[in-house]
């Protein structure tokens, strides 16, 4: 690739003279007192494929969002050929030339491919009339520059992921945009998938776009990019040229940091198997994914966005179906597809997304909490107001939940808190087997540690815990044992012993070497 | 390649899916036909087939307004309401006013019904209220205007102008101008649709509303516009009533609106936005229509005409569904193959 970052660099207009296409000038965003980025400059050439390296979390999605428009910095400038511009909304960035292409974009599924790249914008005949001709040559003049085989009068309802991001380029193509962003576009393709985008990428950046491209993967970044940047934290750490530079190097730079204070997982007495797993497939999400979890322990599903761990969860809690394998709780099988099954034999799951799945936000702290045992809450057939104010001022206390009054509604909590409202309304079920989806997700540190402390002391107590977390740091401080799921299989099992950043990293991203 | 190849049968199977929608209502209208014919020769007769097209103008050209609404996947309950509103206070100002002609009825109706679509619009796309909360409350007020506007009065016939009363009755070349008014319109602003960009923003609208919004089509505006549209086509056909019946009460076209969204809906216009055409929207009215009449000719019991109705209703939109499932199962296959 060093080869090709030299070869392309005259394709541009010179990198080492002409000033970035787009750059970021010493920027700073909090968002109340969660500083998402400090001090952090960023240069995009024309012909150049730039990374963004850093751990989830480390700031990356807020300088897309600067970049795009969609947050203004508090401090610090953006920069487009050299002089300050200030992007209101996304409609400005897009007008100066700079698209976003998203994991998932947002599509018309009900409009042709042609309709999706060209609406409020379609090529027009007399009296201002749509041309459809004119619509459609264009979309295939766009495909055919891109290389790939679209029908442009296809409806985009059916599109895979993966052709969805292409149609997404072609309108990025038919804007004339200098500047690609695109954030974590492979997480949910599949290697051949990814191969075709990379064609694609590369083609564009040799004809003199600037690219800006997030992953996961390590490989990715090396494959595609000459330079890349590396938050963490929402601080700038390095940007350097991606030849000379190493995988450990890379991992290095985004994990760096001290890890023993902030994880405390008590010792505790492992017991029988509370949960086995056995060759659970569901068809194009996860295959043959086995594994037990003991009483007092706690075991790390990890991996990268999108490789079906929270799937795997969804299915064991009874949420979705499977195809294959079955799951048995304290040795006995659960049905499948049976949330009340799973749930009277002792499984709680609290779900990734507390404000969709977790709660419900307008209702108060001890209705939310009431909400999984409302049967046993009942006195005669009504249920007693009393015994579930109770009954959450026990899980309050026990929690350290920071509220004025229980009647309060959660939304009016902080993300943190309303993190304890979900644990509380799950535990007051008194499961056997805990599943966590992302325990400590957008709240702050020192709740982070307080709900770390909770889950030990829950092991300790004898319940088996399964937490998946895409923070590094997290999995390698609380687990007894790491798993790591890789494209919907588990890949490696790793205890707690061996479990370092680099082994779980190279695990996750799949790399042979 | 075998994305594309997918991608073509999926498209195939679409396409085939919508256009047989409204060939399906083609068909179902000629079977309706030859059936009732074939057991009442009456129903054939130039007379007959007059009265079914009078009968139908008016309700399609609400549902074609209609279309237009719920294509942004949103709902007009309030055009009943309107329409009598309407049929009544024109027909109340020619009656005080002999001289005035067809032209200033017309344009009166049209009038008052912007003003009704225009509260209707605001509410909906500033206030940011749902739709059907919006339109059902319209619905009872403007009801309750005409009321208070009618004080148990009636318009008679014989007191309206003779332009206004021909123009019900009528016709050109043997065409009615009732059903004429209401293929003129549908053809425009089936056209619209179709061939301007501000046309497809409906559309793309109804598909996605966050999507729309990032595409920087003005979602707001579109939406008023879209209720100002249907006021106005429920105003016209407030103007067709009178110029029909002549004699008009308060409580004329009450429960239209359940009718007007049944014909949109039989139409193949999905209630939930993004698909649909008026074509299919009028042939839907016509089809209703068309069914009235032959129960009526074949002497069904009133009472079941109804239960008929919402019964073809409900298989329309279990049609709808099935085919969205068969969609939605044919591309997690697909997605399935991609990640293996």
């Amino acid at each position: 690739m060093t080869g090709a970052a030299e070869a392309t660099a005259p394709h541009g207009p010179g990198t080492g003279d002409a000033p970035p296409v787009l750059a970021l000038a010493g920027v700073s965003k909090s968002f109340g007192a969660v500083r998402a980025l400090r001090d952090v400059s960023l240069e995009l050439h024309a012909g150049e494929a730039h990374a963004l390296a850093g751990e989830n979390g480390a700031g990356k999605s807020t300088l897309v969002k600067t970049l795009s428009g969609v947050h203004r910095p508090d401090s610090g400038q953006v920069l487009m050929d050299g002089r300050p511009v200030e992007f209101h909304k996304p409609a400005d960035a897009q007008r100066h030339g700079v698209a976003v292409i998203y994991q998932e974009p947002t599509m018309f599924p009900d409009l042709s491919v042609a309709e999706n790249i060209f609406i409020g914008r379609q090529p027009r005949a007399s009296l201002g009339r749509i041309d459809r001709g004119a619509m459609r040559a264009r979309a295939a003049e766009l495909f055919a520059r891109l290389g790939v085989a679209l029908d442009p009068e296809q409806p985009a309802r059916g599109l895979s992921i993966a052709d969805q991001q292409l149609v997404e380029i072609a309108k990025a193509l038919s804007r004339d945009a200098r500047v690609l962003i695109m954030d974590e576009p492979t997480a949910a393709l599949s290697v051949n998938e990814v191969a075709r985008l990379f064609t694609v990428v590369k083609a564009l950046r040799e004809q003199g776009c600037a690219v800006l491209f997030i992953s996961h993967r390590l490989d990715e970044i090396f494959e595609l990019c000459q330079r890349v940047t590396t938050l963490r934290d929402g601080a700038w750490i390095a940007g350097e040229a991606v030849a000379g530079l190493t995988h450990e190097a890379l991992i290095r730079r985004m994990v760096g940091r001290d890890l023993d204070t902030l994880y405390p997982k008590l010792d505790a007495a492992t017991g029988e198997v509370a949960l086995k797993v056995h060759r659970l497939t569901r068809e194009g999400v996860f295959t043959d994914v086995s594994f037990e979890v003991r009483r007092g322990e706690i075991v790390a599903l990890a991996g990268l966005v999108g490789a079906g761990r929270s799937e795997v969860a969804r299915a064991v809690f009874g949420v979705d179906r499977w195809d294959a394998g079955w799951v048995e709780v304290n040795g006995r099988r659960l049905p499948p597809a049976s949330p009340t099954a799973a749930m009277s034999a002792g499984v709680a799951l609290v779900p990734e997304d507390r404000r969709q799945q977790g709660l419900v936000m307008d209702q108060s702290i001890e209705r939310n909490i009431g909400l999984t045992g409302l049967k046993r809450l009942r006195r005669g057939p009504v249920i007693s107001r009393a015994a579930e104010r109770d009954r959450a001022r026990d899980w309050a206390i026990r929690l350290q939940l920071k509220f004025n009054r229980l009647s309060d509604a959660v939304n009016v909590l902080s993300g943190g808190n309303q993190q304890k409202v979900v644990l509380a309304k799950w535990l007051s079920t008194r499961p056997q087997v805990l599943i966590i989806d992302e325990p400590t997700r957008g709240i702050d540190v020192g709740t982070k540690a307080e709900v770390h402390r909770v889950l030990s002391e829950l092991a300790s107590d004898g319940m088996a815990v399964l937490m998946i977390s895409s923070e590094l740091p997290e999995v390698l401080g609380m687990a007894d044992r790491v798993l790591v799921m890789q494209e919907g299989r588990l890949v490696a099992e790793i205890p707690r012993a061996e479990a370092t950043e680099e082994s779980v990293m190279t695990a996750a991203a799949g790399r042979t070497s | 390649m075998t994305a594309v190849t997918a991608g073509r049968s999926t498209r195939g199977i679409v396409d085939l899916v919508f256009r047989a929608r409204e060939l399906s209502i083609v068909l179902a209208l000629a079977v309706l036909v030859a059936v009732t014919a074939a057991a009442n020769g009456n129903f054939l007769s130039a007379q007959g087939l007059k009265d079914i097209f009078l009968n139908a103008a008016i309700l399609a050209l609400l549902a074609v307004g209609q279309s237009f609404v719920v294509i942004t996947r949103n709902i007009d309950l309030s055009v009943g309401s309107v329409v009598g509103l309407v049929a009544f206070t024109v027909g109340d100002v020619l009656a005080a006013n002999q001289g005035l002609g067809v032209g200033v009825a017309i344009v009166l109706g049209i009038v008052i019904g912007c003003v009704c679509g225009l509260v209707n619009g605001l509410l909906v796309s500033f206030g940011k209220v749902p739709a059907l909360v919006v339109t059902l409350g319209t619905l009872y007020v403007i009801q309750g205007l005409d009321h208070a506007i009618a004080h148990g009065r009636q318009i008679n016939a014989v007191d309206l102008p003779r332009s206004v009363l021909s123009l019900g009755n009528g016709s050109v070349l043997g065409i009615p101008y009732l059903p004429l008014i209401t293929v003129v319109v549908m053809l425009a602003v089936g056209y619209y649709l179709r061939s301007y960009a501000s046309g497809r923003d409906f559309y793309a609208i109804g598909s996605s509303p966050e999507a729309a919004g990032l595409a920087g089509v003005p979602v707001r505006r579109r939406v008023m516009a879209a209720y100002l549209l249907s006021g106005a086509l429920a105003g016209l056909g407030g103007v067709l009533w009178l110029a029909r019946f002549g004699t008009v009460v308060a409580d004329d076209a009450h429960g239209w609106e359940l009718q007007v969204v049944s014909a949109v809906v039989v139409g193949g216009v999905a209630i939930t936005g993004g698909v649909g055409t008026v074509y299919g929207a009028a042939l839907g009215a016509l089809l209703l229509t068309t069914i009235t009449s032959a129960l009526v000719v074949l002497k069904v019991n009133p009472f079941w005409q109804q239960a008929i109705t919402g019964a073809l209703l409900l298989l329309a939109i279990s049609v709808d569904r099935v085919l969205a499932l068969r969609v939605a199962r044919i591309l997690r296959r697909r997605n399935a193959r991609h990640g293996s």
